[in-house]
């Protein structure tokens, strides 16, 4: 359903990415690895369509559709969704109202009449249920005063409601003590379905205890230098990365 | 986000029209006795209005303009204004809506503005098709049992001298600010409100209610008074955009609360604000205070501010009964060259008054605006209290805001806290809220909105929903 192919990207003009290619297919949770400053997080901000990111060469299409040429809500509204590292804060505006704007925004796009109330609410309850969060987290304003264990949850609440085709995690472990680290890939591994592809930008191995990819990617540099299974992050977590630094200098 | 598609966002389109060149009862531009003579005569005033007037006349011709607000705009030629124009004839009004500005009506719709209302904020000559006739007989009666009054200035110092001459200028005395005096002088029409003691206003008040009567917006004169343990909720302006072709409006508001009284005043103020350029803008110099005279008085002041060329403005409280109350809960929207100077003073005077700022400022486009707030604890108010905060949100890079905080503590018992912010609109919450599938223009609605939340939750709830919508439509984009 993703496929990238020879990805070059620029930030305040040095390289960050230097001719990545992915493929990602329904069905496939990929986890995507690699030492601080590889451009992990560079790859999905750019698929979201986040500002400040120069492609310069390269493609990336979803369900066929060029993504490049796409603004970022209709990114969304095709089913990419990015899941953020640091949610950000959004004072004033209930977690609720937003919510329920992003899921009618999606519908609308879709050709769908805006969710019922009561049946928005029945939804929203049996997934917030499922994420070990109360009914007062809908009233508190958009990650507001959230600890830093809510607000991952939070992401993934947001997901679980809007069901999208490919959710991209950025680094969703970062920040989690053991429990919230639990009920996250909990979450994540509910989301697994076999129309649905699933990337994780992660620097530890420690998430993939409990969510087992299908592939794993190394990314050192701007490139992946290895790709593997699951085993692999095994052995990352062995010999850490400077093995692969040096093969990939050779 | 490119500051370029930034501007493009938040740059609204606001028609300029309906000048009109027709002559009516309108005095030649000037001002000297003679004219205030002539205002006096031809609204059937007694003699000791007049002299009031021309009290404050001289006391005018002494004071200078005020220069220390943060605001920019060539001096005012006094002499070339005419201060008195008589309500137009209705064959001199657009006939119809469709001689009227499609642009205008086209926001009236946006707002939700009914049908028979839009015709009379438009200035459409709306005898024949306005309806609002019984409507005011049925409030009116309603009132009537209650024992308020609710009528205008003309008709209070006509029908109510007495209540007039004792409360008049007790709380914004003639000579209080150049633009005060000024409005003293040759203030035409105006609300005046009292409600009996013990009596709970039946209903909230509101100028809507008056809009057929026309031309009074530009000296506009309020009083309001409530007397023991009375209360009232009244409500000013309306959402609409209103069109007015005096360029400076000088209004004066005085609130008067007596023991155990409640007023609450709530304003959205939507002058034409000028075209791109700030050519042809509303000025706007308003001076409001409420007095709490009386022992665990209350007055609170709302207002969502989004029109206006420049606004200068600082609804204010005299705390002087004891364990008296004053609040203060402000939203000011600035765009294109918009410039705003508001505020507000809290001045406690009794034991144990307290008082409540939440001052919000919003500025985009390459307007400026300021928030200037005084806190004045006397040497007799033990045990005072003032919270205040102010929070500014900055849309794109080209405009500017600024916070002028006064404090002046007079007795060691008092507690003060003071919180303050300056956003910008942030890159970080757009890309949030569209990554998940919402519009750029309903993202910034969304984030705005939120900012303004705990000024708006003050608002009377009709009004709170018509304040964000007026907002929505304030920062709307070049349509799309």
């Amino acid at each position: 359903m993703l496929e990238v192919k020879d990805l070059h990207v620029t930030v305040e003009g040095s390289e960050i990415l230097k001719g990545l290619s992915l493929t990602i297919k329904a069905g496939e949770v990929h986890a995507l690895m690699g030492p601080n400053g590889a451009g992990k997080s560079t790859l999905s901000a750019v698929i979201a369509g986040k500002d400040g990111y120069e492609v310069t060469q390269g493609s990336i299409t979803f369900e066929g559709q060029d993504v490049l040429e796409m603004e970022i809500e209709e990114r969304a509204r095709a089913g990419l969704l990015l899941g953020f590292q640091y949610p950000v804060e959004i004072p004033g505006v209930k977690n609720i109202y937003l919510l329920k704007a992003a899921l009618n925004a999606q519908r609308e796009a879709r050709g769908e009449a805006e969710i019922a109330a009561p049946e928005f609410m029945k939804l929203i309850k049996d997934q917030l249920a499922f994420m070990r969060m109360d009914g007062s987290f809908l009233q508190r304003a958009v990650n507001q005063g959230f600890s830093g264990g809510e607000k991952k949850r939070n992401e993934i609440l947001q997901m679980l409601v809007l069901q999208p085709k490919l959710a991209m995690l950025d680094e969703i472990d970062s920040g989690l003590d053991i429990d919230a680290m639990r009920i996250v890939a909990e979450g994540i591994n509910s989301l697994r379905a076999e129309d649905r592809g699933i990337l994780l930008v992660t620097h530890y191995q420690r998430l993939l205890d409990f969510v087992v990819p299908d592939k794993v990617h190394v990314l050192v540099d701007g490139r992946i230098v290895k790709s593997g299974d699951a085993q692999l992050a095994h052995e990352l977590e062995a010999r850490g990365y400077d093995w692969l630094l040096e093969e990939s200098a050779a | 986000m490119a500051t370029q598609e930034m501007e493009q966002l938040v740059r609204r389109e606001y028609k300029e029209g309906f000048i009109t060149d027709i002559e009516s009862d309108t005095v030649p531009p000037g001002l000297d006795e003679s004219t205030i003579a002539f205002i006096s005569h031809k609204k059937g005033e007694p003699e000791w209005m007049l002299e009031w007037r021309l009290k404050a006349y001289h006391q005018w011709l002494k004071m200078t303009p005020p220069s220390w607000a943060h605001l920019d705009y060539p001096p005012i030629d006094y002499q070339s204004i005419s201060y008195y124009s008589a309500p137009k004839r209705p064959e001199d009004m657009p006939q119809s809506l469709d001689e009227v500005d499609p642009k205008l009506l086209e926001t009236y719709e946006k707002l939700g503005i009914p049908l028979h209302e839009r015709a009379a904020l438009a200035g459409v000559a709306v005898d024949a098709v306005f309806d609002s006739v019984s409507v005011t007989t049925t409030f009116k009666e309603k009132l009537h049992e209650a024992g308020v009054i609710f009528c205008s200035m003309s008709d209070a110092i006509r029908d109510y001298p007495e209540l007039v001459k004792q409360y008049l200028g007790t709380v914004v005395p003639q000579g209080d600010n150049y633009f005060a005096a000024l409005n003293s002088a040759v203030f035409t029409d105006g609300s005046f409100v009292f409600i009996p003691e013990g009596v709970t206003c039946p209903m909230e008040l509101s100028t809507y209610f008056r809009i057929n009567e026309a031309n009074t917006g530009q000296f506009e004169r309020t009083l309001i008074i409530c007397e023991k343990q009375a209360q009232v909720s009244y409500l000013e302006g309306c959402t609409a955009p209103m069109r007015d072709e005096n360029q400076l409006h000088a209004a004066v508001v005085e609130l008067v609360a007596l023991e155990d009284a409640s007023i609450k005043y709530s304003t959205v103020q939507n002058w034409y604000p000028g075209d791109e350029n700030g050519k042809g803008g509303i000025y706007n110099f308003v001076t409001k205070r409420g007095d709490c005279r009386g022992d665990r008085s209350h007055i609170s002041w709302t207002q969502v501010e989004t029109g206006s060329a420049i606004t200068w403005k600082y609804p204010s409280c005299l705390l002087r009964g004891k364990d008296s109350i004053g609040e203060f809960y402000s939203v000011a929207v600035t765009n294109g060259r918009q410039q705003a100077d508001t505020g507000t003073k809290m001045i406690h005077i009794g034991e144990g008054t307290r008082s409540t700022i939440v001052a919000k400022g919003i500025s985009a486009g390459r307007s400026n605006q300021s928030y200037r707030g005084l806190v004045k604890i006397g040497p007799r108010a033990k045990n005072a209290r003032n919270f205040t905060q102010c929070d500014s949100l900055l849309i794109g890079d080209t405009c500017g805001a600024h916070t002028f905080p006064y404090q002046e503590i007079g007795n060691s018992t008092a507690t003060i806290e003071h919180e303050a912010t300056t956003s910008k609109i942030g890159e970080d919450q757009l890309f949030y809220c569209q990554s998940r599938g919402i519009s750029e223009e309903d993202a910034v609605n969304m984030i705005v909105n939120g900012f303004c939340k705990d000024v708006f939750q003050e608002l009377p709830m009709e009004f709170a929903v018509e304040a964000e919508a007026l907002l929505n439509v304030t920062l709307e984009g070049a349509v799309g």
